[in-house]
């Protein structure tokens, strides 16, 4: 087995209580997770789980309280770490999109290219268009993000992702703001990088795209990793009272 | 696509959309010409209105003290342009000094608070008093003591605070998912501030922004209290000895004559910006019956 790209190990994290006095509010209490190059962990729970904590935590756009995030076997959740350049390894694409409102499209693609990876203007285009056109958006690539779809907003917040090479990919719930009709054409895109061997975690509540494309499933609940297993485990024949109770309510 | 021709019910309601808008132009020119007429004949009628005619409206005096008063709107001016340039440029320093969170720039930032409570909080025309007759007795060498330098330092100071407060606002207008996005992609927070927050902040804010720069202007006819010779002073001196206030009214057309356009080209800006925003359903969306 090789070396994990992406480990946690007994991460914590707790958010302040609501007002004075209030206890902490216990999100993740010691998770441990291990993703190796080319693999794609899903995570699944209920709404108010830890499934974006989680994902943000890695992204380190959130402090641990405690615990390690380790990539390459570099624990960057140490503050000495070059945070900046861990999370220019890695790329988050979010449940609303985030596109940035005041760019057009191109050029919240090659924004990053630019700023973060030292190319070229004339580089970046060429490589973002590339990439739109990958996405099937390129000739939206002028256009403002309110003046897209939901669907193709989060396509191209996906080509904004995907666009630096990232070694991890981040996704969380990129479907749960689109209409029904538009979830399919980004689960397609993303069912192709999970083909092309992009190493993903992805926190989702479609079921039948988690069987599709997990290596591993991850329950989580009550902070912690309650279950996790291949697909056929934790989907079909989950061992504990918690996660049938979560399946049985998403069906 | 199929050949569309407009069926009787589209024609129909066309013709009544018509009807409305000819019945809509009608009622505005008759309000219009009442409510003109009305005023009209309240001023026409007024017992002093003769008298107040000449003293206001004299169109020989208007003519003659033109020049002069043309003359002081040029320092207006230039007080307006500098004071809007260092207050722009400054205000958005303060403002992104003020929300940032380096340790570093803690000293800067308690400065500031103090600063924009201070310059927001007491009225132009004292520290206009203030700067004008306050500096001097320091008899500091290297500081300009004209009046118009003395006054447009306090227009710039107050202004200066109020722009800061408009910049701070847009910054904290701006989702905090925005910086997310940005520095997930990789993005140092300089970087963060300059390419993607301040951008949205500024735009969030254009209207504010544009307003308190015509309230600069206007305000910049303050100085005239330091004996700076701008419009309004010049309007001044051209009323004394004799009972002609015509020249108060040139100035008053001449400020007009400035910020008028002022805030019709802001406008035309802000809609030549390729992004809407979030006024877009509600400008772009067509007239909601
Ligand atoms: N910034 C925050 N401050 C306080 N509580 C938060 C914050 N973000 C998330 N939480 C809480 O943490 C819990 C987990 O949230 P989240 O990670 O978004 O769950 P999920 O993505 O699985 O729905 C929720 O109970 C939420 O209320
Ligand atoms: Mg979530």
């Amino acid at each position: 087995m090789s070396a994990s790209l992406l480990s946690l190990r007994g991460v914590r994290k707790t958010y302040p209580g609501p007002g004075r006095g209030a206890a902490p509010k216990v999100v993740l209490d010691g998770v441990d997770l291990d993703v190796t190059e080319h693999e794609c962990v899903v995570l699944i729970g209920a709404s108010g789980s830890g499934k974006s904590t989680l994902l943000r935590v890695i992204d380190l756009l959130e402090e641990v309280d405690d615990g390690q995030v380790l990539l390459d076997g570099v624990d960057v959740a140490d503050p000495w770490v070059d945070a900046n350049a861990a999370r220019a390894r890695m790329a988050m694409v979010f449940q609303q999109y985030n596109l940035f409102p005041h760019l057009r499209v191109l050029d919240n693609v090659t924004l990053a290219l630019r700023l973060v990876h030292g190319r070229g203007r004339a580089e970046a285009a060429a490589s973002g268009l590339a990439m739109l056109e990958k996405v099937g958006l390129a000739h939206k690539a002028r256009a403002y993000p309110d003046e897209l779809s939901g669907g193709e907003q989060q396509r191209a917040a996906i080509a904004r992702a995907l666009v630096g090479a990232p070694e991890l990919l981040l996704l969380d719930e990129v479907t749960s703001a689109l209409d029904p009709e538009l979830v399919g054409e980004v689960l397609d895109l993303l069912v192709a990088l999970r083909d092309e061997g992009t190493t993903m975690v992805v926190a989702t509540h479609e079921m039948g795209f988690a069987r599709e494309v997990a290596d591993e499933v991850v329950f989580l609940h009550d902070g912690q990793v309650h279950e996790r297993g291949t697909p056929a485990q934790v989907l079909d024949d989950p061992q504990r009272e918690r996660t049938r109770d979560f399946l049985r309510r998403l069906r | 696509m199929t050949d569309w021709q407009p069926s009787e019910l589209a024609r129909e309601r066309e013709a009544f959309r018509r009807t409305q808008r000819r019945r809509a132009l009608a009622v505005a020119t008759v309000a219009t010409a009442v409510v003109v007429g009305a005023v009209a004949y309240v001023v026409a009628t007024a017992p002093g209105w003769e008298r107040a005619r000449q003293a206001f409206f004299s169109p020989e005096r208007a003519v003659e003290v033109l020049p002069e008063v043309a003359e002081g709107l040029l320092l207006n001016l230039r007080v307006w342009v500098v004071a809007s340039v260092v207050g722009l440029v400054v205000g958005l320093l303060l403002a992104v000094v003020r929300t940032s969170r380096l340790p570093a720039l803690f000293p800067l930032r308690v400065l500031t608070v103090v600063y924009v409570d201070v310059f927001r909080g007491v009225p132009v025309l004292l520290v206009l008093l203030l700067a004008g007759f306050g500096l001097p007795a320091l008899r500091l060498e290297w500081l300009p003591v004209s009046a118009a330098f003395l006054g447009g330092l306090a227009i710039v100071l107050t202004y200066t605070a109020y722009l800061a407060e408009i910049f701070r606002a847009g910054i904290e207008s701006v989702h905090p998912s925005q910086v997310a996005a940005a520095r997930s992609l990789g993005l140092s927070r300089g970087q963060t501030v300059r390419r993607v927050v301040l951008p949205q902040a500024v735009r969030n804010v254009t209207a504010p922004t544009a307003s308190t720069l015509v309230s600069l202007q206007k305000d910049s006819g303050l100085i005239s209290i330091l004996g700076a010779v701008d419009a309004i002073r010049a309007a001044q001196i051209a009323t004394t000895g004799d009972y002609n206030f015509t020249p108060y009214v040139v100035a008053g057309l001449l400020f007009l004559l400035l910020s008028i356009p002022l805030t019709r080209l802001v406008d035309a800006w802000s809609a030549r910006q390729g992004w809407r925003g979030r006024l877009r359903g509600v400008s772009g969306g067509g007239v909601i019956r």
